[in-house]
């Protein structure tokens, strides 16, 4: 267990959260490694699927940042997109297939690469506290 | 519940003989005790076999997406609203439609008489004033019909049909309840015991699919459990998934589902997969204060948003 790290994938929208990751980089802020980054299109992009698929692979937390409301691309694609997250995390966690502390959620604009690297400190924080996550990963053998 | 029998038949023999309509669209007699089978009456003398009882829980607004020419359809409160629901996503034109609406007194769930009767055989079952009479080898019980209603009537508050354009019937007393007690439970649960709660309740599940396939919303051309490239969900039935299929049917439904409860009355195994379309049910009506298919123009809330929506999520 002392050794386990917490493997978490992040779904950034290429307009704004990547952007945001990119300046973190040029900028030199330090935030810890354990973030894996799918870019997407935009948060409207996302599927629950994707989710889904992500904790069945065995990852311990997701991460999903996209443009500020209101300042999408594709001027409404956010706005769709937060009604599906918001029923998407409050029926996750009330099956019970993610705890609280394994989803995250945020609005960071390309601008943002402070905040980028706080919130990435801050869900490696929660993930690790709700430790390993297990139960989701299927056991039997993919069968096509 | 016995005289809608007579004015189903007489509405669709009328409509039927004056060519408005194909079809009409009810049930008749199943071939044993509490399953009437869905029926479409395509001539006056077949509208004689139409029947209405308290075993007609199956939402026929299954039969409407991408229906060709014009049909009538017995509607209650439930099927109704998923009536709704196929118009605004336009599965099927408001002017092709002759609704018979029929104020519901709830329909009778066949397990619940099952419990009651330790494996004794129906062979017959009349229902009569608010009791319903079943008869089998050497015996005979009769049960207050109020006992039997299935679950999603018994908190029912959608008894009379949105819309229709005849209506069959008195309008019935639409009843105030907290619908949400049973996900209220689960809510309150911790993280580790709602995970097991939910395993244990799809553990029985062998993903024959006749919950998705009852369900008047799911109508999809291809849908995500057959996709195969990629294929997002896995066949077996392995606990994560059976939980995945479950999980992801109830979110498609999110919104749409209108709590006609032929998902659940439609399985094999008696999972009450209505503890999943409940919760998103009750979130959409806090956060978006929507009811699958009671306003009749409006996007479904998944396909809308406000400037000023709640972000519950954050954080």
């Amino acid at each position: 267990m002392s050794d386990w790290e917490p493997k978490i994938i992040a779904f950034l929208c290429n307009w704004c959260s990547y952007g945001a990751a990119d300046l973190a980089g040029v900028s030199r802020l330090q935030y810890p490694p354990y973030i894996r980054i799918i870019r997407v299109p935009c948060s409207g992009r996302i599927n629950p699927k994707f989710i889904l698929a992500a904790l069945r692979h065995g990852v311990d937390g997701v991460w999903v940042s996209g443009c500020h409301p209101g300042d999408c691309h594709y001027i409404e694609g956010n706005l769709y997109a937060r009604r599906k997250f918001a029923l998407l995390k409050s029926q996750l966690e009330y099956t019970g297939i993610a705890e609280p502390g394994r989803l995250h959620f945020s609005w960071i604009s390309s601008a943002e690469g402070t905040k980028f690297a706080e919130v990435a400190r801050s869900v490696v924080e929660s993930v690790v506290a709700a430790g390993p996550a297990q139960h989701f990963i299927k056991k039997q053998a993919e069968v096509a | 519940m016995q005289p809608y029998s007579e004015s189903i038949r007489e509405a669709a023999k009328r409509l039927l003989l004056e060519k408005r309509v194909d079809a009409v669209i009810g049930f008749r007699q199943g071939t044993v005790p509490f399953m009437n089978e869905p029926f479409l009456a395509r001539s006056p003398e077949q509208a004689d076999q139409l029947v209405w009882d308290g075993n007609c829980a199956i939402n026929l607004a299954n039969y409407l997406p991408k229906r060709n020419g014009s049909v009538a359809i017995a509607a209650k409160g439930c099927d109704s609203r998923s009536i709704v629901i196929h118009l605004v996503e336009n599965q099927i034109r408001r002017e092709q439609l002759y609704v018979l609406g029929i104020p519901c007194q709830g329909m009778t769930d066949k397990r619940k008489i099952a419990d009651r009767l330790n494996g004794r055989q129906v062979l017959q079952a009349v229902e009569t004033d608010g009791k319903v009479r079943v008869s089998g080898r050497d015996f005979e019980q009769s049960f207050e019909r109020a006992d039997l209603l299935q679950e999603n009537c018994a908190i029912c508050t959608h008894k009379n049909p949105v819309i229709y354009d005849e209506l069959l019937g008195q309008l019935v007393e639409e009843q105030q309840i907290d619908r949400y007690e049973q996900t209220g439970k689960i809510e309150s649960m911790l993280p580790e015991q709602k995970r097991l709660y939910f395993e244990k309740l799809v553990q029985p599940c062998i993903r024959c699919y006749a919950c998705r396939n009852a369900c008047p919303a799911c109508y999809c051309p291809t849908c995500f459990v057959d996709e195969s490239k990629p294929q997002w969900l896995g066949k077996t039935t392995d606990p994560t998934d059976t939980l995945t299929f479950h999980f992801l049917r109830a979110f498609h439904v999110a919104g749409r589902c209108t709590d006609c409860g032929s998902c659940e009355r439609a399985c094999p195994v008696g999972i009450r997969v209505r503890l999943f379309t409940m919760e998103l049910e009750k979130q959409v009506k806090q956060l978006y204060g929507y009811e699958a298919g009671v306003i009749q123009n409006g996007r479904p809330p998944l396909d809308a948003f406000r400037s000023d929506d709640p972000e519950p999520f954050l954080g």
